[in-house]
């Protein structure tokens, strides 16, 4: 076990490596810099910027003197856009991203494996097909749509619910729900599959042959198995959770992550943008690997396997 | 278990708060906090390393400048950190008289010293101010910033003694008080600045603008500031008329999705929007008429031509694309936000009155395009329109398409680029026609003349002629304000005879904002000095 956590974390920081190269030369072609805006700026200045931010020098100086600074000193530089340490900017965003991910996924376990495994268990009953209904419209409708109308249908007739806003807790319940509700469907239908594939194994059969109560067949019998999908599925859908949703924190003006990834882009400032990917990259890397963990925790063959 | 129980408190005590009956507006207002939309995160508050308006309304409650905004009328300014000034015959050499009691917020004086320090600082190459140029009115200024000079002391500014600034310009200029209003000539501490950089002058950014580090002489001081979230100011008890600022703070929100920011306000979030997207103002005006304003602001937006290529650099060709928008139906159908249609570049405003130089005309527009030789609309080469890849400029995109089509016979494409790349393509002359605007700095007509000088920065399309460069230079020696003004009414004739830009409409900006705030009149360059805002009591 000691020796896969190693190795997979030699790994990680081989993908990291590929990824920060791949983003570095990526956005350096793209059309424009940092210093392109409406208003123009003398030549003169444009000149001192450049030299300030080391972009004056060719890109594989620039990569590597940033890849030295990046590991030597762990400084990611200043945003030429924003004016602050990239560092600093990441450090303000990742709380409320952090705390809206994770709201968001209770919401999608509370939701979605409740959900997932009452349908396994009632197939083809109406409340199966009720339920994956509604699974389907919670992949098809986007946060754009769902959020302004928990907005306006919501938030503006219940006074102690905000429109938008990250002041106190009751701030994070519809946030939560909007960002929640997509993997709480994915949850939903992964969870059922699960369940379906595990309850129609002969040790279920036998169990039940043998009279253990209905209840006790899932709880102690089924669920570890049949949640393994949505297990893998979670280390991943976390990462994507908290490093921040673009959507989701403008419409309830939430100070996270997903802002920069997308601000970043439209205006050139890769400090920021490899901040914001290396930061993303760290954490798919990290909670791949707890998904993992949790799942040779949960199934005794791949537990054997490694 | 105890971590269960405290999030219950937080969220009872959350609950409690939040079923008081009164809004986060109420409250605010009570306590005579201002709650503002400023639409974005701004880019930092060094007065002389920003350009943008949203950076503006927060640098404006910080810092004040020789001469400030009257509260409701345009084109006045009114004594700021100067008590008084002066100017000689001809405009050229102005002396500022700065008022002995006004201090810094850390209680140093504020003195000619400091501004010297400012203008010295902002024309310093290395420091890459991106607005330096707008000081380029002093004498020498220019020629010290291009480094054709290191010695300061050959730029007209001088420091007569603590309390009395004298300013050289290269030319008359009769409007200085207007432009001094202007943040780029706001003074920065020279004391705090160079603590933070180690005694240099050009290092930007060394945190001397942070929170708890940050030292103004405006009528407010920073209080706090986080990213994405809001930044916070508060009464400086120090300002010189701390007597007449009525608000206890202000609290700038960067609400960046401007329909957020509208149910914020209907939700009693907000006490005034930065903005009101044009499908909202027809439900906003309905629902809330008394809240909700439009006004004329300082801006033209127009369509660029890049003369450099055929068949746009024949004016005719330009004009008859020009004689071909319908204005008011592009205002009314597609804009909806009480926008003027603009029938030159230069705005109307105080004595300048702009000549009526392009209006609806379909049928001169169709003699015009076959004079050019395009008698037969068909051999029209293709060319490309493009706009930024935001939603009212892909409407106007295509409301412009349409007309050309129906009125010419000429089709003619709509590309969109993301921001970024759009400002690229403008910059490289790499497009035919593209969607821009541009918003005055001051008021005066030069704000929207200036920019159209062969090779500015900010010209864009190829364009430059003499004549009129000429006339934009005779301009700054006349001495007589009203004939200055009708030279510049002739380099606005040649600007619009040739048409490098093809004016749509003149801007409004149309915002929500709550009933209880006074003191908030138009202006037609919308910077409202905080100082005069004040909540209406429940008496009144």
């Amino acid at each position: 076990m000691f020796r896969f956590v190693i190795q997979r974390l030699l790994q990680g920081l081989v993908v990291l490596l590929v990824l920060y190269t791949l983003s570095f030369f990526l956005i350096k072609t793209l059309p424009g810099d940092a210093f392109t805006g409406e208003r123009a700026i003398s030549p003169e200045a444009v000149a001192v910027l450049k030299k300030r931010f080391g972009l004056d020098k060719n890109w594989v100086t620039q990569y590597g003197l940033r890849l030295k600074r990046l590991v030597v000193q762990q400084d990611l530089g200043v945003s030429p856009k924003k004016n602050r340490e990239v560092a600093l900017i990441l450090r303000q965003s990742f709380p409320p991203s952090v705390l809206l991910g994770l709201n968001a996924l209770l919401v999608a376990c509370a939701i979605g494996i409740p959900l997932g495994i009452l349908s396994a268990v009632r197939k083809n009953t109406w409340f199966d097909y009720a339920a994956m209904g509604f699974a389907m419209i919670g992949i098809c409708v986007a946060a754009f749509i769902i959020g302004p109308l928990l907005q306006t249908q919501i938030a503006m007739r219940i006074p102690a619910l905000k429109v938008a806003g990250w002041e106190n807790p009751l701030d994070w319940i519809l946030p939560a729900i909007t960002l929640g509700l997509a993997p709480a469907a994915y949850l939903a239908r992964l969870t059922r599959g699960g369940m379906l594939e595990i309850l129609n194994q002969d040790f279920v059969r036998t169990a039940r042959a043998k009279g253990v109560p209905p209840m006790k067949v899932i709880t102690r019998h089924t669920l570890r198995g049949g949640l393994l999908p949505s297990v893998a599925f979670l280390g991943p859908a976390f990462a994507t959770l908290i490093s921040g949703s673009f959507v989701v924190e403008t419409i309830f003006q939430i100070p996270g992550m997903g802002r920069h990834f997308i601000d970043a882009t439209i205006d050139r400032d890769e400090f920021l943008l490899l901040g914001c990917v290396l930061y993303y990259g760290f954490l798919i890397v990290l909670l791949n690997l707890v998904a993992d963990i949790i799942q040779a925790i949960l199934n005794p063959r791949l537990r054997e396997s490694l | 278990m105890r971590v269960l129980m405290s999030l219950f408190l937080v969220l009872a005590g959350a609950l409690l708060v939040s079923c008081d009956g009164r809004t986060a507006a109420d409250r605010a207002a009570e306590a005579g906090i201002l709650i503002m939309g400023n639409s974005s995160e701004p880019k930092g508050l060094d007065s002389q390393l920003v350009t943008g308006v949203l950076e503006s309304n927060i640098i404006r409650s910080l810092f004040e400048g020789l001469c400030t905004e009257h509260p409701s009328k345009d084109g006045v300014a009114l004594p700021g950190a100067a008590e008084r000034w002066e100017a000689n015959d001809d405009f050229s050499v102005w002396t500022f008289h700065l008022r002995p009691e006004g201090v810094w917020s850390d209680g140093v004086p504020v003195t000619a010293g400091d501004f010297l320090f400012s203008y010295e600082r902002i024309l310093t190459a290395s420091l890459g101010s991106d607005y330096a140029e707008m000081l380029f009115y002093i004498k020498g200024a220019e020629e010290f910033y291009k480094r054709e000079t290191d010695d300061f002391s050959t730029v007209g500014v001088k420091a007569l003694d603590d309390y009395t600034l004298e300013i050289t310009l290269r030319g008359s200029l009769p409007f200085l008080p207007e432009i001094t209003k202007h943040y780029t000539w706001y003074p920065v501490p020279r004391h705090v600045v160079l603590e933070y950089s180690d005694g240099k002058i050009d290092v930007p950014f060394s945190g001397w603008t942070q929170p708890g580090n940050l030292v103004c002489n405006g009528p407010f001081l920073l209080k706090s500031w986080r990213i994405n979230d809001h930044i916070e100011v508060v009464k400086n008890p120090r300002y010189w008329d701390a007597e007449t600022v009525q608000l206890n703070g202000i609290r700038f929100v960067p609400v960046i999705n401007s329909y957020t920011e509208a149910r914020m306000f209907f939700d009693g979030l907000l006490h005034i929007t930065y903005t009101l997207p044009p499908e909202l103002i027809p439900f906003a005006n309905e629902h809330h008429p008394e809240e909700t304003r439009g006004e004329l602001y300082l801006g033209t937006r127009f369509v660029r031509f890049n003369v450099t290529r055929p068949p746009l650099d024949n004016p005719k060709v330009r004009r008859a694309l020009a004689l071909t928008i319908d204005r008011n139906s592009l205002i009314d159908n597609v804009l909806q936000g009480g926008q003027m249609p603009a029938y030159g570049m230069v705005p109307p405003f105080g004595d300048y009155e702009t000549e009526h130089a392009v209006d609806f005309d379909p049928a001169e527009a169709r003699r015009l395009l076959a004079e050019a030789g395009f008698a037969d609309p068909s051999e029209f080469p293709r060319i490309k329109l493009l706009t930024a890849d935001r939603d009212v400029s892909k409407r106007m995109a295509e409301a412009y398409q349409g007309m050309w089509k129906e009125h010419l016979g000429i089709s003619i494409d709509i590309e969109q680029k993301e921001w970024t790349s759009y400002q690229n393509a403008m910059t490289k002359l790499e497009y035919d026609l593209v969607d821009g605007g541009w918003i005055g700095d001051y008021l005066d007509p030069t704000t929207f003349l200036d920019m159209w000088i062969g090779g500015g920065g900010n010209n864009r399309t190829g364009w430059a002629s003499k004549e009129f460069e000429a006339a934009l230079r005779q301009s700054e020696h006349v001495r007589d304000p009203a004939a200055r003004l009708e030279v510049l009414q002739k380099a606005e004739r040649i600007l619009m005879s040739e048409l490098p830009a093809l004016p749509i409409y003149w801007y409004t900006t149309n915002y929500l904002i709550d009933r209880r705030v006074k003191g908030w009149s138009p202006l037609l360059l919308n910077n409202h000095p905080y100082k005069w805002v004040s909540f209406q009591t429940a008496a009144e």
